[in-house]
């Protein structure tokens, strides 16, 4: 699984870090999304998937 | 775009359903229309017909689609020459550049960007001390008062205030300066002078706060938007009316219409008090049972021709998504008219979707999150002082759905 991230559309809701915050962060100044782990272990795949779904913008991909 | 197999067929033009049977359901009739035309036309107070969406999917489509404006919105309740007469008023004002809920790109982004490293989850964290501080001294005063006291005005409104003023550096006592102001704007029965009145009042008092910052910076969000230098103070001013009131008047609303739900069957409350680790579910389900956004996300007008299910919205119609609807979706949610306080509300559109998601959330969530445990802890027997049939509730036609006060004991 492999995590894309488009920060241009992130408007930085925080959606992704607030379900997977091993995953995700947010930077400090403009709350853009930064992907701490761009292939991420398989049991966090779910959690993965549900944070694409829930991201406002649309900005993140999870390309499996 | 398509959202699903099914092309679905307007039907006949409906106004929009606000009359509730139970205060804790949206109007049944909404239930009707997202199971049978999901996508119907609406009918708006100045008799224009657009579109009325209420099922969770179409309501996420429509919203993330960025074929839609803002832009001198149209409310689909209220009186139009009102409303359409508050929105020239706004948008006249150098200020509004500052209203994010009124931009959309490019000046919605540029502004939005300048705001959101405030309101990330790590960011709000930073805010915890000033809610417990509020806390504090609403539960002092509450038992200072002694039983029965009205929760909305002795906890619920002192903490969100104090909590969004302490984020951008207004003086906690300058409450009545925006709070009065902000419920006559989101009234449905005052008159366009009466509105007129209050964006002045507001924004005068906003425009002394830039002010202020400029003289005497301190370690707030107004000071540092004023020291970044990125936004006019034009644009400040209009940030802080719209974070004074989005800020305030949500989150009070939550917790007074939550600490209602919680305690008009005590079961939640007793439930919840026994499990304080599923605090955050349940502050999830709260926020997708009660969706106090009664009227649904702010109407937008389309800038294009969108295809959606078989439907074609033309440029220039309006389009109102029912987030209440959408949250109450069997689709998407498991038992989604009960309030279940042990979880399964992710994905709710409680604080919105797209880019005019809920810019507070995060901090809205700390703020219900802690009330609600302090409470569990110093007030162990709350309970309503009238029965839930004497308690008073927002009209149908209001901005926001919630209690008007809230007597209670313990």
């Amino acid at each position: 699984m492999r995590i894309e991230a488009d920060r241009d559309v992130c408007i930085g809701a925080g959606m992704c870090v607030m379900t997977a915050a091993s995953v995700f962060d947010q930077d400090a100044e403009d709350g853009r999304v930064l992907v701490l782990e761009t292939e991420p272990p398989e049991e966090l795949a779910e959690l993965v998937r549900e944070a694409a779904r829930l991201c406002p913008s649309g900005a993140l991909s999870v390309l499996e | 775009m398509t959202t699903s197999q099914t092309t679905i067929d307007p039907g006949p033009a409906v106004e929009l359903p606000t009359v509730r049977n139970h205060p804790l359901d949206p109007a049944p009739e909404l239930g009707a229309l997202r199971e049978q035309r999901p996508l119907c036309r609406l009918r708006y107070p100045d008799g224009h017909i657009g579109w009325l969406a209420t099922s969770y999917e179409l309501a996420r489509a429509l919203l993330v689609d960025p074929r839609f404006s803002v832009r001198r919105t149209r409310d689909p309740v209220g009186d139009p020459d009102v409303v359409t007469a508050l929105y020239e008023a706004v948008y006249a004002l150098p200020e509004h550049g500052g209203i994010i809920i009124l931009l959309d790109p490019p000046e919605h982004t540029r502004v939005r960007r300048e705001l959101a490293g405030f309101f990330t989850v790590a960011g709000v964290g930073g805010y915890r001390g000033a809610i417990e501080g509020a806390l504090s001294e609403a539960i002092e005063e509450m038992k200072a008062i002694g039983p029965p006291v009205d929760f909305v005005d002795v906890f619920a409104l002192p903490v969100s205030c104090m909590t969004i003023c302490k984020m951008l550096g207004a003086p906690g006592e300058d409450r009545e300066e925006f709070v009065r102001p902000n419920a006559v704007l989101a009234s449905s029965t005052s008159t366009v002078e009466d509105k007129v009145a209050a964006l002045t009042a507001f924004l005068d008092y906003c425009r002394e706060l830039i002010a202020e910052k400029r003289v005497r910076p301190a370690d707030d969000l107004l000071s540092h938007l004023v020291a970044r230098g990125e936004l006019t103070d034009d644009e400040i001013a209009g940030v802080a009316l719209q974070l004074l009131s989005a800020g305030h008047d949500t989150t009070a609303t939550m917790l007074g219409l939550g600490t209602f739900a919680l305690l008009c069957d005590r079961s939640r409350w007793e439930r919840l008090r026994e499990r304080p680790t599923e605090i955050d579910g349940a502050v999830e389900q709260l926020l997708r049972y009660l969706t106090i956004l009664q009227a649904g996300a702010f109407t937008r007008t389309a800038c294009e021709d969108v295809e959606i299910d078989g439907v074609v919205i033309r440029a220039g119609e309006s389009v109102t998504v029912s987030l209440a609807a959408a949250n109450r979706d069997p689709d998407k949610f498991d038992t989604p008219d009960e309030l279940d306080l042990s979880g399964g509300a992710s994905g709710h559109l409680a604080f919105g979707h797209g880019r005019h998601m809920c810019l507070g959330q995060h901090l809205a969530r700390l703020e219900l999150k802690l009330s609600f445990g302090a409470l569990m802890i110093d007030f162990p027997n709350l309970d309503l002082a009238v029965g839930g049939d004497q308690v008073s509730f927002h009209d149908g036609e209001d901005l926001l759905f919630g209690v008007r006060e809230l007597p209670v004991v313990w």
